[in-house]
Order: structure tokens, then sequence, then C-alpha cells
């Protein structure tokens, strides 16, 4: 079933590796975040429609396989239609086929489509909203700015008067991707309690 | 296994940071002479910062009044003391707010954080904004050598007067509030390693070691803050190794690393290090 509560990544730090890595930006953010929702949501598909004909010990290679194909298909497509975004997310797009969260929904989620897809959803949905949310707080605070996508007159960047003179560049820094992630899991948590 | 809390018989920690704080008094009261309001400014607003930070927390999380124990005046002094005396009141600031918050509440407060509060706090100023912090200690030689210990020399507020902050030191050697297996570890292998590598490419063993000694935080480092009894080893032989990995580090630091300064990034490596070297070295006489 659907469940947004049980966020994966402030919740049981799963796929913080991207999370840390890529959560400088708000826009890179969006993008790492979107394309492990659609390559999460792809592969419970392909392995729920395999499920009936497929043996245990296959089950994992498999669905790296179908991860890898489908994170080389969403990464021909950001070369292709956001190359500068593609540039700024590095070797983190390739890593999102063994993310581990992709691996723990393989090994110990629910395996009918009519449960595995909701659930593959959630989770993915639930690892993009965190990861904005990260990265909203060391954008603003670690360089004062919110990139965002140029539309029109707008040039894509948010500039926040004040911050972004003088920014908190820690934040930017990996300690900085620590210490949010830290406190966002620690406040979120406790909200949840 | 020796468990907190780690202040035995003796000395309360209020009077232990109390102790501290006054024999930090010449030497910051030297520095406000030196350079003038600007010192005291950021003086008052690290201190003030750390008081009101550990105030909220205290009362908000943990529904007491902590300030008593005088550990949150020292931490704000000590960040003072680190700062050079130009920097904008927000560095201060959020030093203190920093290490108040962050390196020692998060981890439940007073003897259960395991970095030294001032020093996070200026390791988390000096990577944020970087600026401040590239041209403090020591640009260049001084022309006397007698006129560095007397006058002082340029830096941070804290490192202005090598005289004064030995002399405080004395008293706390003293009495036993800090030990001196740490700042001997720190200062022996700080002192060789510049002796040995620090006039590089030149050669070996042709390093400028008053120069060393004399400017920048090494003194400050090693007789008030590697000596910090939460975060330093417990055991003598702990505290040698804890004193000499600090002392390496923070040439390492200062020589070849872009900053001008290594004494804080070098402690604070080190203070990760504590459970272990507290684990290995168990054994051996207190």
């Amino acid at each position: 079933m659907l469940n947004l509560r049980d966020n994966p990544l402030l919740l049981y730090a799963l796929g913080i590796c991207p999370a840390l890595a890529v959560s400088t930006r708000v826009d890179n953010a969006l993008v790492m975040g979107l394309l492990v929702l659609v390559v999460l949501m792809g592969t419970t598909l392909v392995m729920a429609a395999l499920e009936p004909v497929l043996p245990e010990a296959l089950r994992l290679p498999l669905a790296l396989v179908a991860a890898a194909g489908l994170v080389t298909a969403g990464d021909l497509f950001l070369r292709t239609y956001l190359p500068g975004l593609r540039e700024g997310l590095g070797i983190y797009v390739q890593l999102v086929a063994v993310n581990c969260l992709l691996v723990g929904r393989t090994e110990t989620g629910r395996r009918r489509l009519s449960e595995a897809a909701p659930e593959a959803f959630g989770q993915g949905a639930g690892f993009c909203l965190g990861l904005l949310l990260v990265a909203l707080v060391r954008e603003v605070l670690g360089a004062g700015t919110i990139s965002l996508f140029p539309v029109g007159s707008f040039s894509g960047t948010l500039r926040i008067g004040g911050l972004a003179e003088q920014p908190v560049r820690i934040l930017l820094l990996a300690p900085g991707a620590f210490l949010v992630l830290g406190y966002l899991a620690a406040l979120y948590n406790r909200s949840r309690s | 296994m020796i468990s907190a809390p780690h202040l035995h018989a003796g000395p309360t920690s209020r009077r232990m940071m109390l102790s501290v704080v006054v024999c930090l008094l010449p030497a910051g009261l030297w520095a406000v002479v030196r350079y003038g309001p600007p010192a005291l400014y950021v003086l008052l607003a690290s201190i003030a910062a750390s008081l009101l930070t550990e105030l909220a927390i205290a009362a908000l999380a943990f529904r007491r009044f902590t300030l008593g124990d005088g550990s949150a005046a020292l931490t704000g002094l000590l960040i003072g003391f680190t700062l050079p005396p130009a920097v904008p009141l927000y560095v201060p600031i959020a030093a203190a707010v920093f290490a108040i918050a962050v390196v020692k509440m998060t981890f439940g407060g007073l003897g259960r954080n395991w970095m030294n509060p001032a020093l996070g706090g200026r390791v988390f100023v000096m990577f944020s904004w970087p600026v401040f912090f590239h041209a403090s200690p020591a640009a260049g030689r001084a022309d006397s050598l007698l006129r560095w210990i007397w006058n002082g020399t340029p830096g941070a507020i804290g490192d202005v007067s090598a005289t004064l902050l030995v002399l405080g030191s004395v008293y706390l050697f003293v009495r036993r509030i800090i030990r001196w297996e740490t700042p001997a570890a720190f200062i022996g292998s700080f002192s060789l390693a510049v002796w040995a590598f620090a006039g590089l490419p030149h050669g070996f063993f042709r390093g400028d070691l008053p120069l060393y000694l004399l400017t920048g935080g090494l003194l400050l480092g090693a007789l008030y803050q590697a000596t910090d009894p939460v975060t330093s080893p417990l055991t003598r032989v702990g505290r040698l190794v804890f004193g000499a990995g600090c002392g390496l580090l923070a040439f390492l630091v200062r020589r070849f690393g872009p900053y001008a300064e290594g004494v804080a990034p070098a402690v604070v490596f080190m203070n990760m290090l504590v459970p272990l070297i507290n684990r290995l070295t168990r054994r051996a006489a207190c």
C-alpha cells in the first residue's frame, strides 16, 4: 500500500550515498529524486511481471540488470535534454543502478504487482521529497540561492539577499551534508513519535 | 572500563572552569589593549552567544539550568580567543551557537561531547567563511624575538601574547587542572616536525622554530584546548599519544594546508580518536 510516512531516507537512511552527494543544489536533487523514483517503479514492474517464472536465486541479479537498463536509458535522456544538469550529477546517475533503496526493495519488498507498485511509488516519492528537503536547506544556507529550472524570463536561480553574499559555506561541503541529513532525520523521527 | 563522569574527587567542574577563565583573562585583557574595541566586541559576542544558546537549549530540551558549571562561559571565551579581531560579529556568534548547540548539547551536554566545543565552533566558521582566516597569523618574521615575546604576535585574539598564556597555565599545572602530558607531547612533536620539515624545500632540519612556536594558536591549543578533560584521553600514555598526534597534524595543516593555522582541525581530528586511544591504553598506569 502507499506509504509516505516511512520515509526511506530520513527514517532508514537508505540511499544516503546520492542524497549526501548531490544535495548541494535543489535542481540536482529534484532530477536525482525523480530518476530514483522512475528506476524504482520500472524495476518493480519488471520484477512483478517476471515473478511467476523467476527462480529465487536469480531475483537480485535480474533486478540489477533491469535497473541498470533503466538507468542507462535515464542517463541518455538526461544527456540529451538536460546536459548541464547531467554534468553536475556526475557518477551518481550510474550509481542509482546499485542504490541500496533498490536492492532493499528487491530483497524485502512486496512482490505482487497490486501491492508492490504503490509501495515502490511511496518509497521513491518519499526519497525524492527527503532529498529535496536536504538540498533546500543546504543550498539556501550554504549558497544563499535556490536553483530551479529556467522558464521564460526567469533565469532559474533565486538569490536570497544577505545570505548570498556570505553564506555558511560549510553546509555545501561534505560535513554539511551529514549535519543537515542528521538533524533532519532527528526532527523527522521526533515528529513521528 | 572507565565511564562518565570523568571528573573525580578534588576540583568540581565549576571550579575548574572558572580557574581556566581566570588564567586566560590576562591574555584576553592584553589583546583588548593591543587590538582595541573590536577584540572586545568579538569576545563579548562569542561569550554572550554561547551563554544564551546553552541557556535556551538546556531549558527547552533538558529542563535544567546549566550555566552554573561555567563551561559555556569558558567555551565562549575560548572561541573568541581563536578568532582574528577584525571578523564581523556574526562569525563569533555562529561559532558559539554551533559549538554549544551542535557539538555539545546534541550529545547531551557537559561531559558527553566527544569534540572540544570551542574548536568545533572555530572549525565550523573557518570552513564557512575562509576569507577571514587566510591571512591571520604571522605573515612574516618580526624584527626581534624579544619584541615578539614582550609585545605579542599578530593573529587571532588569543595568540597575542605567548608570555601571558604560559604564565596563566602555570597555575593550572600546579593545581593539576591541566596535566603535563598532553601539552608536552603536543609541543614536542610539533617542534620536532617543524625543526625537521618546515625548512623544505631548502633542506631538512632548517625549520624556523620560534616563528612556528610563538605565532599562531599553538600555545593556546596545546595548553588550554587539547587539555580539555572531557575530550582528551584518561590515561597518561593515552594523553602522550593524543598530544603527539595533535602536534604532528597541526604542523602538517599549518605548513602544507591552505589555511594559515592548523591547531583547531588537528585537535578536533584527534578528539575523534580519543575513545580508541582510551581503549588501547586502558591497562597502562593512569
